[in-house]
């Protein structure tokens, strides 16, 4: 897939690179989106600078993931999916980070943050605003 | 080598989101300034998972004790007082070889085969790793056995795949083994697409060189010369290590061309799945692994006949492989002598949800569900009544209390209408709703379904609009049937397992749970106080004192009241986020 290093390299996939790929590898467009918009783990938007990703895993569900979910969207001002007006952040959901005995989980980056409450999510944009470092 | 102090700290996904690397710069730090030599590793998951971070100290004289909850600024402590004075600190220990604590009851029952070495070794030190016999059992095989004696051995362990269904490894090996063609493949199914299911991310962050090893013992009875793991994409530290793994094992002429001096070559590359879970599906993983959309196909030609890219392909999930190195060098025997008629061996869990002690066990066949969650569970994480295990995921289901002496084996699972699957187990209290979970499966079901099928795509949609409906209130009289009939129509003509199985979180639950069910539709309440649109938050005058502290973390401002009086809460502008409740230190806050 080349779609993969592509994403790898821009973080997203613009349309005029997917553009240019189809005309280099002789692909349709058709297939290239088939694959694009198949995969949850494309893009085809920009990301804001920090990605928060929201555990809606099993574990995290029955430990109240929807909770903490709602309490980061009221924080931020944005929905699922889309991107803080300032750019900072882009708030998505994920199935199971891994690390379900720590539910609920969020990860913001690489890092992940366990046993969550919607406070303490809260907590933790706050801090980075404050602070400057997620 | 000089007898020193060991230091190891538990990295496994679940070890670093608690906090792992923190303790382990501190003990570095430590390390540096401390007069006596001190050696410091990492390994990967130990298994207790609610005790992170954990570390392990082991004495010169190889004493070991594990101590849980570790924070950097226990680091001193630990430092000063086991390694400076000898002394362990047992009020921190959670197990040590010669003390008892309150957590060995978490090991009693267990029996590792699979997890042999997780924990145990540095996944990243291939030396660590054949210390402890990996790389012994491929040499046997190909040096002592024919590929029919290695097929014949995994035959007579019983071993089933530990994907999901259970099918007989060494009889799917026989097939592929038989299939003709010079150029077979072996796929290691890495995709653990249950959501909050962690064995196979565990398994590969912990000992990957299992996992290679099965694989080349499949490659050498089936004749295959190369290998993909399709790994999912949220498992970066799992692909980092079985990259590390990889790269090690072919320095060391194990893998890669030759092997071991022999003329059996096997080659072993890595493919990252992009996040969907109909990709676990054998037929949709080969589609992906050649680029394309993963949608899965109809069977037969089975993946043993034209498999990727129209090749002989034998594919196992990564618990199966982690199994066969056991099984080759210790033998069948070995392996049979635990667990039940139909079903040989181990089986490893991750035991998440509402459980005391969350973490991956691995149990053998045929013990009682009763014992994991309560001898080695410890009960319910709340202390509240234990309701129901959900096993299998999306494919699976709720078994209640009243089935806990349910014993684990494939067809003793499937009697209750969940299914063994892959060794998820999600414990629920009191507080969960049972219509809620089926809506969570099935709104997960609805968005991974790729959309081949009609009856998949559209009719897990319609099942989830009337679970949507009942969890908010708008149930009608005739929904529960419509369910049952809609649950019928899409196990018997989905393609694939996503859509054959994805009405099973709604059929158990409504099987243990009907009362639920009705008395969202007839009642507009949801029993477990779960589902927002029917609760409503109260305060309790006679046990209010007028704290404010409700009032002030209300993010809607719904609460209002004088100081030192009773307080009351807008049930029109309360979002029912549950923050005055966690807050109140008086129980005056309660749901209706
Ligand atoms: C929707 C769906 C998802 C699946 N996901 C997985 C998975 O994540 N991991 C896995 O090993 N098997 C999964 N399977 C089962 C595989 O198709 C296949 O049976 C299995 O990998 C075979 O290995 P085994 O015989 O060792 O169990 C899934 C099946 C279906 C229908
Ligand atoms: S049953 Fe569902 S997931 Fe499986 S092939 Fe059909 S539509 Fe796709
Ligand atoms: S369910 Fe959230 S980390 Fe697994």
């Amino acid at each position: 897939m080349h779609n993969q290093e592509i994403q790898a390299a821009y973080g997203y996939l613009p349309k005029d690179v997917l553009d240019k790929m189809c005309e280099k590898t002789g692909m349709f467009p058709t297939q290239v989106m088939g694959v694009a918009t198949f995969y949850s783990q494309f893009r085809l938007e920009p990301t804001g600078e920090h990605v928060i990703k929201i555990c809606f895993g099993t574990a995290c569900h029955v430990n109240g993931a929807e909770k903490v979910a709602d309490a980061l969207a009221d924080e931020l001002k944005v929905e699922f999916g889309g991107t803080t007006k300032d750019g900072k952040f882009t708030l998505e959901t994920v199935a199971c980070l891994g690390c379900c005995s720590l539910a609920p989980v969020i990860m913001i980056d690489e890092e992940a943050y366990g046993r969550l409450t919607p406070d303490s999510a809260r907590k933790i944009i706050r801090d980075y605003y404050e602070t400057g470092r997620a | 080598m000089e007898k020193q102090y060991k230091v190891i700290v538990g990295l496994g996904s679940c070890g670093i989101a608690a906090g792992g690397l923190k303790v382990m710069e501190a003990i570095k730090a430590k390390q540096a300034t401390t007069p006596v030599t001190v050696s410091v590793d990492e390994t990967g998951c130990m298994g207790m998972c609610y005790k992170e971070v954990l570390v392990e100290i082991v004495n010169p004289d190889g004493k070991s004790y594990i101590y849980g909850n570790v924070t950097p600024d226990k680091v001193d402590r630990l430092f000063a007082e086991h390694i400076g004075n000898g002394q362990p600190i047992t009020e921190w220990v959670v197990q040590g070889c010669d003390l008892k604590t309150s957590e060995d009851s978490f090991f009693d029952k267990q029996e590792r085969i699979v997890l042999r070495r997780c924990g145990k070794i540095n996944p990243e030190s291939l030396d660590e790793a054949i210390a402890m016999d990996a790389y012994k059992a491929i040499g046997k095989a190909i040096k002592t056995m024919t590929p029919e004696q290695v097929i014949e051995e995994v035959l007579a362990s019983g071993l089933r795949g530990r994907g999901g269904a259970g099918f007989p490894t060494g009889m799917k090996w026989k097939f592929a083994n038989a299939s003709k063609g010079s150029k077979k493949y072996i796929i290691c199914n890495a995709d653990e697409g249950d959501p909050g299911a962690f064995m196979d991310r565990s398994v590969l962050e912990g000992d990957p060189h299992a996992v290679l090893e099965g694989m080349m013992i499949a490659g050498y009875a089936i004749g295959a010369d190369e290998a993909y793991i399709y790994a999912r994409a949220e498992y970066p530290i799992a692909i980092k290590r079985l990259k590390i793994a990889i790269k090690a094992a072919e320095e060391r002429g194990l893998l890669g061309k030759n092997v071991l001096g022999t003329n059996f070559n096997f080659k072993i590359k890595i493919k990252e799945g992009a996040g969907a879970f109909v990709c676990g599906e054998e037929t949709a993983l080969i589609s992906s692994i050649e680029g394309k959309r993963g949608m899965p196909r109809i069977r037969p030609p089975f993946p043993a006949q034209s498999g990727l890219f129209g090749k002989p392909t034998n594919i196992n999930n990564v618990e199966t492989f982690a199994n066969v190195a056991y099984i080759i060098l210790n033998g069948a025997g070995s392996y049979n002598k635990y667990g039940t008629e139909k079903s040989k061996g181990t089986k490893v869990f991750a035991l998440a949800g509402k459980i005391a002690r969350g973490g991956l066990v691995e149990v053998p066949m045929g013990i009682a569900l009763r014992d994991i969650i309560y001898e080695i569970g410890g009960g319910t994480s709340s202390g509240k009544p234990f309701k129901a295990v959900q096993m299998g995921g999306p494919s699976g289901g709720c078994i209640p209390a009243h089935l806990l002496d349910t014993i684990v084996d494939y067809d003793s699972v499937n009697q209750t209408g969940a299914i063994m699957g892959s060794g998820g187990m999600i414990v629920m209290d009191e507080d969960n709703c049972m219509v809620d979970i089926a809506r969570y499966f099935l709104s997960f079901t609805q968005s991974e379904s790729c959309g081949k099928c009609t009856f998949c795509k559209i009719g897990t949609n319609r099942m989830l609009e009337i679970l949507t409906r009942l969890t908010t209130g708008e149930g009608r009289e005739g929904d529960i049937e419509l369910l049952e009939e809609l649950s019928d129509q899409i196990r018997r003509n989905a393609l694939c397992g996503l859509g054959q199985t994805a009405p099973n979180p709604v059929l158990t639950t409504l099987k243990y749970f009907r009362h639920e069910y009705e008395a969202h539709i007839k009642d507009k309440k949801c029993p477990a106080k779960q589902c927002r649109p029917l609760i409503k938050y109260v305060i309790l005058e006679d046990k209010c004192i007028g704290c404010t502290a409700c009032s002030r973390v209300c993010p809607v401002k719904a609460i209002s009241g004088e100081p030192k009086k009773a307080h009351k809460i807008d049930s029109s502008l309360c979002t029912k986020c549950g923050a005055c409740k966690e807050k109140c230190r008086f129980s005056a806050i309660e749901i209706d």
